[in-house]
């Protein structure tokens, strides 16, 4: 179990004040500018050596991210940074908890980070729905500013840097990164076709990094601490601590930070209380977020929470938001309501998810009535086949994954709600 | 430029191209719905997957993937095969396959797809998808339950119009394309998404449930709506014209047509001259063509005799009545209807030199008394081009709705002898500089200073030459190669007070000044002309004749009749030559080849379809003070008799242009 002293985040529950006072107390915003001053290439190297990874999902090394950033701009455009707070996944809920009780963690962060890919500002684009949050880190931005942290010669480290937050209005679809671009520049958050990529053209045309809140917040921990300490924790690939969410039949669902690769039943056992009704009792568990395909319980016990541990088990640690579902669950309505989700949130540019979520949606409906052919589950199997892989972005991938964990692994499931409704239609024919 | 290799055979490919231009080099066929060689890349349709190594093991999208060295792009593969079926069944799932009512049918990419690249049957067991109509004018007829939402027609009004019109609202599968508030498009190339939407989503309203695409004969021809010479084809069946399309011509209009020029066809049905008529009493009364000729012999007029050719007649009409009056004696011929008196001794002055494919790369224009958006729509495009391209654009004249960014100088012609240092600066550092002189300038006397400018800003350079005079009367170039021009214009036909006036279509003449005339009125519609005619001889429209065209940038081009003029009606040219039988004259010619070898023989650049050479640029005069411009067009809609008798144009000036409400037949 992770020790208290090695928490990045000490104030994820609240206890404590979340104003830069406090923030202070706690050692954010500590000799930021000594921390700037070894310069930008060696906090990208030292970002590198720490093994992060992007923490929205994709696990994309974030220093390899921000080197792909120019070292000086050739014709005028200035390079920007944009923060990622659209937390829309659900089962995620880890940004919420770092913006409303942390915010000058992700506020520094931004600076830092900002300074080390040469950035002229930060947009930290905030969830609609997160209202309160948005409030506190609005607040936790000006009094930045006030401290001569933000803005000209921000924190006297010399580097003027802005930051800039940006209220989204509550489509899923605009935490893609480029769709979250185009949703900052004000149009129809729509993903766009890469190449371009944003570190050659994103935001207003100007190169562009998009990080997750929690990829930029615990920058400034890492260097205070240095690469070692962070790459301590979790297996080769893996470094680092993590924020886990445990939603779903756990006795205590919780937010927790933890070292990268705890195994499952010990993070569950240690901060959850276990699950409900025991061991025995659990189904399934959806590891990353609605967007990864689910893993039954047999396969689930002893897997070490990280990207590699996930994937091999056929998913993915996505947020590390954890949905664990127990005996009682009806496993093909919970699947359905998450492609009800994605048929919603579709955005409907591109052809295969437009047309596809929904088909998925409604076949779903009818898989969970059992009311439907057992040949329709594997043509259902080709649609999601069918979309997943065509799209312009993930959402399409997103949308497919549950789908086709449910059937990998629960289609005996779907076979006998289907034979047991025949079963009574033909009973109630006579 | 890079080596790609398709399908195993090894291409060089040029440097920028796509994967999806590479295949086409190769000869391969991509399917596509929302690509667009002339819209930006939205790579939303996902018809266009090929296998492309080295890359992910999946599908890319070609129109979107540029071409690299050493890829090897497969299009024949059992994933792409796979792909495309799956992508076209994604499209039709919520698609209502109502073909058999559906205008579309017959020439629907969606159709003509399917087939190529779908499965045979469906799959999908679910309610279809049913979005509400939407409307869009007068012009647009909306099935939104057909869209596949390949957003062409959203690229276009954005990128081409320069209109932000159309656009697609909420999400998913609820998405739907849609103009602002419903409001209708208004602009003058509105109904080219018509032609661009690939499904039967945007239909013409006109055209609605006119015609299946095969029932009809298309005929090459040429666009007499305004100057720019467009290059159409015309739909036929029987003896109507049901419509007009674009024909594709890079130098000319692209692939784009106006909308008067696509709609005003419905006028070629409608307030028709189809009978000889001759005035008695003040009435006209019907006649036939013996009476009618008759009673132009009648007048003896001998060589007191003058014609006035209008704004859309051919170069064959003008040089058959040429002829006639070179035989009768008179050499009084001018085609400025509406008075204008420019000098014509040299063409290239009057021309439009810098041609409209050139015009895209000029680096700074000054249009001087020209709305271009409603004297030719389609060079208007070009110029947009130009100014996304980064041209400086200058307006001396009333305020338009441009475009694109322009600076208005002021009213007055007089500005040009004045103009602001930083005007004169931007002409004096660009590259590729073009003055656009319009109608409203000439007349307004900015001819002289415009040549004066073109001298000391240098506007001929090598390879370059940026003096330009747009007009917007198809005949009118043509007109002045046959020499119809007088030295003071329509005042000297008046002070000639000649016996016999001939109006071949001129509809703009002042025929108050021709009192002592017998006033002949040669044409096909029923408008102003005709009204003003002692006799009436009725003529062939556009449509229904051969005959040679001058665009405003000097490039002759040649149109094919579709279709028979109606009743009584002939082609011009042989009105002409029967009235010279009538005025016992002979004028050299029984047939149209005979007429057109003696035309091309006195004028030879008409003989030869392209651009016509018109030597130098003169040099300036004197440049005379100046006058307020005002446009000659004062209805985008109405500007020719065509157009004035169709329905559809009389709709679109009420309720675009003068904000009528929409009368809706109650249901």
């Amino acid at each position: 179990m992770l020790a208290d002293k090695d928490r990045i985040f000490t104030n994820l529950y609240g206890y404590q004040d979340w104003r830069l006072k406090a923030a202070q107390a706690r050692g954010d915003w500590d000799a930021t500018k000594p921390l700037m001053q070894v310069g930008q290439d060696a906090i990208i190297d030292e970002i590198k050596a720490s093994g992060l990874r992007g923490r929205g999902g994709a696990g994309f090394p974030t220093g390899m991210k921000w080197s792909f950033m120019p070292k000086e701009s050739k014709d005028g455009r200035p390079s920007f940074l944009v923060i990622n707070a659209d937390e829309s996944e659900p089962g995620s809920c880890k940004d919420r908890e770092i913006i409303r009780h942390d915010p000058h963690k992700l506020v520094e962060g931004a600076l830092i980070a900002g300074y080390a890919m040469r950035a002229r500002a930060a947009y930290i684009y905030i969830r609609g729905e997160y209202i309160r949050e948005a409030e506190t880190l609005f607040a936790a931005v000006a009094e930045a500013y006030d401290a001569g942290l933000l803005g000209k010669n921000a924190a006297g480290s010399g580097y003027d840097f802005d930051v800039f937050v940006h209220r989204g209005a509550g489509a899923y679809i605009c935490g893609e990164e480029t769709a979250m671009i185009e949703s900052l520049e004000g149009k129809k958050g729509q993903p766009r076709l890469k190449p371009p990529f944003p570190a050659g053209a994103g935001l207003y045309g100007c190169p562009t990094t998009v990080n997750n809140v929690e990829s930029i917040a615990v920058v400034p921990t890492i260097l205070r601490r240095g690469a070692s300490w962070f790459a301590g924790f979790g297996r080769e690939n893996n470094k680092g601590t993590k924020l886990f969410q445990i939603s779903g039949h756990v006795e205590k669902p919780c937010v927790v930070e933890e070292a990268m690769s705890i195994p499952f039943d010990e993070l569950i056992e240690k901060h959850c209380g276990g699950i409900r009704g025991g061991w025995d009792n659990l189904l399934a568990v959806i590891p990353g977020g609605s967007s990864v395909p689910l893993v039954p319980a047999a396969l689930m016990r002893g897997v070490p929470m990280d990207f590699d541990g996930c994937k091999e088990v056929g998913s993915g640690l996505g947020t590390a938001a954890l949905i664990v579902m127990d005996k009682s669950t009806d496993i093909v309505r919970a699947i359905s309501r998450l492609s009800y989700f994605y048929k919603h949130e579709s955005c409907g540019q591109c052809t295969p998810c437009r047309e596809g979520t929904g088909w998925m949606w409604r076949m779903m409906e009818r898989l969970r009535t059992g009311e439907a052919e057992v040949s329709e589950i594997d043509m259902l199997q080709q649609v999601t086949k069918q979309v997943e892989g065509h799209t312009i972005c993930a959402l399409g991938d997103a949308a497919a994954w549950p789908i086709q964990g449910l059937i990998k692994h629960f289609r005996p499931e779907l076979e006998r709600r289907i034979a047991e409704r025949a079963g009574a239609m033909r009973e109630a024919a006579e | 430029m890079p080596k790609v290799t398709v399908d195993g055979v090894e291409i060089e490919v040029p440097q920028g191209a796509t994967v999806l231009q590479a295949c086409e080099l190769a000869g391969k066929e991509i399917p596509r719905f929302c690509y667009h060689e002339r819209l930006s890349i939205a790579g939303n349709c996902r018809m266009c997957l090929v296998e492309v190594k080295p890359g992910p093991p999946k599908p890319q999208a070609s129109c979107a993937l540029p071409a690299a060295e050493g890829q090897d792009i497969r299009t024949d593969s059992a994933m792409v095969k796979t792909a495309r079926e799956g992508v076209m069944e994604f499209l039709l799932i919520n698609h209502p396959l109502d073909c058999p009512i559906c205008d579309q049918g017959g020439e629907c990419d969606l159709q003509d797809q399917a087939m190529a690249y779908g499965r045979g049957g469906s799959r999908y067991h679910e309610n279809k998808r049913a979005v509400t109509e939407k409307y869009m004018g007068p012009l647009i007829k909306t099935f939104m339950t057909r869209c596949i939402h390949c957003t062409r027609c959203v690229r276009f009004s954005e990128e081409v119009a320069g209109v932000d019109e159309i656009g697609a609202l909420y999400r998913g599968e609820d998405m739907q394309i849609t103009t602002y508030l419903e409001h209708a498009a208004k602009h003058e190339l509105s109904a080219n998404v018509i032609d661009l939407c690939p499904v039967g989503a945007l239909t013409s309203r006109p055209y609605q449930y006119e015609a299946r695409p095969w029932e009809l004969k298309k005929t090459l021809s040429i666009d007499v709506s305004d100057a720019m010479g467009s290059n159409i084809r015309v739909d036929s069946r029987g003896g109507t014209v049901l419509r007009v399309l674009p024909r594709t011509n890079d130098d000319v209009n692209e692939e784009w047509l106006s909308d008067k020029a696509r709609y005003q066809v419905e006028g070629l049905a409608v307030r028709r001259l189809d009978r000889p008529w001759i005035r008695q009493g003040g009435k006209l009364q019907p006649a036939s063509w013996d009476e009618a000729f008759a009673a132009i012999a009648a007048v003896n007029a001998g060589s007191s005799v003058a014609a006035v050719a209008g704004d859309l007649v051919d170069c064959e009409t003008m040089f058959a009545a040429k002829a006639l009056l070179a035989t009768l004696g008179s050499n009084l011929i001018e085609s400025r209807q509406t008075g204008m008196s420019y000098p014509v001794d040299s063409l290239a002055a009057v021309n439009f030199n810098t041609t409209f494919a050139a015009i895209e790369d000029a680096d700074a224009v000054l249009m001087v008394g020209s709305h271009v958006r409603w004297e030719a729509p389609l060079l208007n495009v070009r110029l947009r081009k130009a100014a996304k391209r980064g041209a400086k654009v200058f307006v001396v004249g009333p305020h338009w709705e441009t475009t694109y960014p322009a600076e208005f100088l002021g009213d007055d012609v007089g500005v040009l002898g004045k103009l602001p240092a930083h005007v004169s600066d931007a002409f004096a550092k660009a590259e590729r500089p073009a003055v656009i002189v319009g109608g409203g300038g000439i007349v307004a006397g900015a001819l002289a200073p415009a040549l004066a400018l073109a001298e000391s800003w240098n506007l001929v350079r090598d390879g370059w030459n940026g003096f330009n005079v747009l007009h917007f009367s198809a005949a009118r170039m043509g007109a002045l190669m046959l020499g119809f021009a007088q030295k003071g214009g329509m005042a000297d036909l008046v002070d000639a007070q000649p016996k016999l006036l001939l109006a071949l279509g001129a509809d703009e003449v002042d025929f108050s000044k021709f009192e002592g005339a017998l006033k002949v009125y040669i044409g096909h519609h029923g408008d102003k002309g005709a009204h003003a005619a002692d006799v009436i001889l009725p003529g062939s429209a556009y449509t229904e004749k051969s005959g040679t065209y001058v665009s405003t940038e000097g490039r002759v081009q040649f149109a094919d009749k579709a279709v028979f003029a109606p009743g009584d009606a002939r082609e011009d040219w042989t009105i002409l030559r029967a009235l010279a039988d009538a005025l016992g004259v002979s004028v050299g010619f029984d047939s149209f080849d005979a007429l057109r070898a003696r035309m091309i023989a006195e004028v030879p650049a008409l003989g030869v379809e392209g651009l016509a050479d018109y030597g130098a640029l003169p040099k300036a005069g004197k440049a005379k003070g100046g006058g307020q411009i005002a446009y000659p067009i004062k209805d985008f809609y109405l500007t020719n008799p065509v157009a004035r008798a169709s329905g559809t144009m009389q709709q679109c000036s009420a309720e675009l242009l003068h904000g009528e409400p929409v009368l809706e037949a109650a249901e």
